[in-house]
């Protein structure tokens, strides 16, 4: 692989397309990027494959980082749905607030809302970690996997409805569970698992708070919807 | 002794042997039936159609000698690199997981052989599957099982799997005895557990978000390949037209007869439409929109023979898909393992119970000893001469109707054998010009008393 420019690459979408922006990112000169006036528009920074730093100045619409690999995200405003779907590794993180089905099957890598994140969240997760910052919402984690959902505000409706192996981790009041959706006990794993990803998502002050981290409740499988005959 | 029918008893229409044992089943467990294949029950077909030929209107082409192409080419309005298949005939999805490791090298075998595509399938891509076809359809599923983008980045064409002609509306399964350790970590699932896939996409809902969907996969792969978008056949006029306007290359009509890895039989035989019925709206759809033969049509459900392959075309497909027929080229069924289907309650060409993991032949299941049975070098051979046969079949036809390509085929070489389906597909009655619901030219039955 050749060298990258040690530069950051300003991408205007104001000028230049989408389409563009993505063919630069599939095969990028440099190692940083800024995309600017993004305006809502989808799938910006989607399908990156590389160790590079995409920072986006505004909001995008649907699909932003959609099956994202190995690097790093940033998006400064909101996010349509789909953020970080499919995202395999690397860090996507939204500074304002993201809409449906943010990081929908994800198999890996880490995504951080800081504001709230809408239904659907984590739906199918399939290995990668969210850390939402505010309150998500309904129907989230629903058949989610594996991977870990960190919930710093509120639950919405049927959080985790037919989950199968994921962790989710809510420290506000769950509106309701979905099927087969448990509270669990906190042992010591998931208490150091969960300091971790508030680590990894910029929140050592919060993560080194006993008392906040001690505030937070874990939800996972009952695993009764297993099999068929004990469970329909 | 004398067999119910030489002793004078009369077997029920309605209360069949078939449907005695389902109620004596649902009684006994409690469970509903969950079962592979298809729909089993008689609906109209390709078989309720027939070709005119030529005589002294038409002018045909000499049989064995004389061009008459096949190849199909998808994606040439969007992909740098479109898909061209030799054959009107691809191998539909089904996934590693129901098939074992070794049927799906045999069905890259046989495909690859005859210039071909094959696909995916739920769970996502295997390296066997890939280094064996040389064009492979990576399928997008509700579930994303397996979904990784560097297998998408390695496909020769996408298809965005809306929904699945056995089972309109509702999902696929893998009951655990097919969950094997290798299963389990390709699908991110507990060892053993009975998987159901989701019959929602996790990321998009609506027409509208499909197009953002394909756009998304265009992106991602630097728009280099086709885009297909598959959907069952229920209400096929408005998803074909739905799918165009949504960007689709190629448009995938399931009909009720194609097949599955396990669903429920109430599903399998009481939702969706018949193939025959679907590919005329779906046709209708394309040419309104001004796309016929541009966005490229595949029909699948049911189809056995080159008669099949060409009636479908002469309707209006560009292609058309097999699973089960596919299936049962590479071994399925096979009266070889007839002893061993009767050891497991079923019977050679009878044997639908795909979601147990115990096929004899060693297609449906991922049992390594029976799995080893099949030879992927053999089956694909069997796969590669019934493809053959299919396609010759199809030729023949086309060069009897004056075709120096399959696809030339038209609605006008054809004629209904039955009111159904003639109705189904606005062709006439055959002997003639009676299409149910339209008016005659004037030497039909309904003018002149025939």
């Amino acid at each position: 692989m050749e060298t990258l420019t040690e530069t950051t690459v300003d991408f205007d979408l104001a000028e230049q397309t989408v389409r563009e922006l993505n063919h630069e990112l599939h095969a990028p000169t440099a190692t940083h990027y800024r995309v600017l006036n993004p305006r809502g528009a989808h799938s910006v920074a989607a399908g990156i494959n590389d160790e590079i730093d995409v920072e986006i100045d505004g909001d995008v619409g649907y699909f932003c980082a959609g099956m994202h690999k190995t690097g790093k995200v940033t998006v400064n405003g909101m996010a349509g749905p789909g953020v970080a779907e499919n995202m395999m590794s690397g860090v996507v993180h939204v500074k304002g607030h993201a809409s449906q089905s943010a990081a929908a099957t994800a198999h890996g890598g880490l995504l951080v809302v800081d504001g709230n994140a809408s239904t659907r969240c984590g739906i199918s997760l399939k290995g990668g970690d969210i850390v939402v910052k505010g309150n998500i919402g309904a129907m989230s984690a629903f058949m989610a996997q594996a991977g870990r959902i960190v919930v710093c505000g509120d639950a919405g409706e049927a959080l985790g409805d037919s989950i199968f192996e994921a962790r989710l981790y809510v420290r506000g009041k769950v509106a309701s569970l979905g099927a087969d959706c448990i509270a669990k006990e906190m042992r010591e794993e998931h208490r150091e698992e969960l300091v971790q990803l508030l680590k990894d998502a910029g929140m050592d002050q919060e993560a080194n708070d006993d008392a906040y981290v001690d505030s937070f409740t874990r939800y996972g499988s009952a695993r009764t919807l297993y099999h068929f005959n004990s469970g329909e | 002794m004398r067999s119910p029918e030489d002793r004078g008893l009369r077997e029920s229409a309605i209360f069949d042997r078939a449907s005695i044992a389902a109620i004596q089943h649902a009684a006994k467990t409690g469970v509903y039936d969950i079962r592979g294949w298809g729909a089993k029950r008689a609906v109209p077909h390709f078989d309720d159609l027939l070709f005119l030929g030529s005589a002294i209107s038409r002018y045909p082409m000499e049989g064995y000698r004389e061009r008459c192409d096949t190849d199909v080419t998808m994606g040439e309005m969007n992909a740098k690199n479109p898909m061209t298949l030799d054959i009107p005939i691809t191998i539909a999805g089904m996934s590693f997981g129901a098939l074992s490791a070794q049927a799906k090298e045999a069905l890259g075998r046989g495909a690859s052989a005859m210039g071909t595509s094959t696909t995916t399938g739920d769970g996502g891509m295997t390296e066997e599957e890939r280094e064996h076809s040389s064009k492979l359809v990576y399928q997008l599923l509700p579930s994303r099982y397996g979904m990784n983008p560097d297998h998408l980045r390695r496909a020769d064409a996408i298809e965005v799997v809306v929904s699945q002609g056995a089972k309109p509306g509702g999902s696929g399964m893998l009951l655990g005895q097919k969950i094997s350790s290798r299963v389990a970590e390709m699908r991110t699932l507990p060892e053993g557990i009975d998987q159901r896939s989701a019959c929602r996409h996790p990321d998009w809902t609506g027409p509208d978000d499909l197009t953002l969907k394909i756009e998304e996969l265009r992106e991602i792969t630097d728009w280099n390949v086709p885009i297909h978008v598959k959907v069952a056949a229920s209400r096929p006029y408005y998803d074909t037209k739905l799918a165009v306007a949504a960007g689709a290359d190629v448009v995938v009509v399931d009909g009720m007869q194609g097949g599955t890895a396990a669903t429920q039989e109430v599903f399998i035989e009481h939702v969706g439409i018949p193939t025959l019925a679907a590919i005329g709206p779906a046709v209708k759809a394309l040419k309104e929109m001004g796309v016929h033969r541009k966005v490229k049509l595949i029909i699948s459900g049911g189809i056995r023979t080159g008669a099949d392959v060409a009636k479908a075309l002469a309707l209006g497909a560009d292609a058309v898909a097999i699973g089960t027929a596919a299936l049962i080229a590479l071994g399925d069924n096979d009266p070889r393992w007839a002893e061993e289907y009767e050891k497991i309650g079923s019977a050679a060409g009878y044997y639908d119970d795909f979601h147990e993991g115990r096929d004899p032949a060693g297609i449906t299941t991922q049992d390594p000893k029976l799995a080893a049975r099949l030879d992927p070098v053999e089956a694909g051979k069997r796969l590669k001469n019934y493809l053959q046969v299919l396609t010759l079949e199809a030729q023949t036809i086309a060069r009897a109707c004056g075709k120096s390509h399959v696809t030339h085929l038209e609605p006008e070489d054809l004629v209904a054998l039955t009111i159904e389906s003639a109705a189904m597909t606005g062709l006439p009655l055959a002997g003639t010009d009676w299409v149910p619901g339209r008016s005659s030219n004037g030497w039909g039955p309904s003018s002149n008393g025939l």
